[in-house]
């Protein structure tokens, strides 16, 4: 069974949502805690939303330290896949992970809402059981979301391929530059995005639209290409 | 040695500050016209033993690339006192 390490960062607040929609999707789930080296073998690792050491300095910059980072970068470097959602997505920047940054919403106020997006990249581990253009209204809920990079990388991601997911025009909740939300490097092994779509994977509250991310993961196979999703 | 140092950091030119828009606005709410181009940023001061002031310069210099500042958004400038 594909395996799935959740870091729980202090100030992480979507672990056990994260780890409710892996098992949920079928897959193992495992918390690693920020002070651990050992992914135990996790086929995947996710950093998971939330506002890790109180979001001092710069959202992500002190949680790009943490003794477990090393292991992620080891990890990302050998090929493995990293999911990071919201904060996570923070973290990875920060760790040069991928490219870009997030900084204060365009409009100073936190948001907390379901927008609409559009899935453009689905030959990633996390995005496969979603058809290119697929709409996918997911929950947003941050204050530094909004996408910024230079314009040589933003020109790089778009010829690449590399914008994952992107809000529709007139629902981009935070001034994110070409209304990205969410980037992949170029093999498409490490994925960020602000939206949580493990907070919409079950009827409960509401919504499983963003149960596709995690039967991805669940259907994922290491090193290959995706199982079909069934 | 003991220095003193300054460190300024600033959203990048031509970065959207939202902040610094806000606190221009709020500026002009109270009455003082003329004020333009506010910018929004944090102040670091730390000391630092080094063996000399250019030394200490270096060194300040790398903690803003690797940390204090990130390069993709902030731009920052460093003083040291002796």
């Amino acid at each position: 069974m594909l395996r799935v390490a959740v870091v729980r960062f202090p100030g992480s607040n979507c672990d056990w949502d994260a780890y409710h929609a892996v098992e949920r999707a079928g897959a193992e789930a495992r918390f690693v805690w920020h002070r651990d080296t050992d992914l135990q073998q996790a086929d995947v690792v996710i950093l998971p939303g939330g506002f890790s050491y109180g979001d001092y300095l710069r959202s992500g910059a002190i949680a790009r330290f943490s003794p477990v980072m090393q292991s992620v970068q080891h990890h990302a470097a050998a090929g493995g896949a990293v999911l990071g959602v919201c904060n996570g997505f923070q973290i990875l920047c920060e760790a040069h992970l991928l490219p870009g940054a997030l900084v204060r919403n365009d409009r100073l106020t936190f948001v907390s809402r379901p927008v609409w997006t559009r899935v453009e990249r689905v030959d990633t581990f996390c995005t496969s059981a979603y058809s290119r253009g697929a709409e996918v209204r997911l929950p947003v809920a941050h204050g530094d979301g909004c996408y910024v990079a230079d314009p040589d990388t933003l020109r790089l991601l778009e010829a690449e391929g590399r914008v994952v997911l992107r809000y529709i025009r007139g629902e981009n909740p935070n001034g994110s530059v070409a209304d990205i939300a969410g980037v992949s490097n170029a093999a498409g092994t490490v994925v960020g995005f602000m939206p949580h779509p493990e907070r919409a994977v079950d009827p409960a509250t509401g919504s499983e639209a963003g149960a596709g991310f995690f039967r991805s993961i669940a259907a994922w196979l290491p090193g290959g290409a995706a199982r079909s999703t069934t | 040695m003991t220095y003193r140092i300054h460190i300024r950091v600033v959203p990048r030119d031509g970065l959207l500050d939202p902040q610094g828009q806000a606190v221009e606005h709020a500026l002009g709410a109270l009455g003082f016209t003329g004020a333009g181009s506010v910018r929004v940023g944090r102040a670091i001061e730390l000391a630092l033993d080094a063996p000399n002031a250019g030394a200490a310069e270096a060194s300040a210099r790398k903690m803003c690339e690797q940390l204090l500042a990130n390069p993709v958004t902030e731009d920052f400038t460093l003083t040291v006192e002796g």
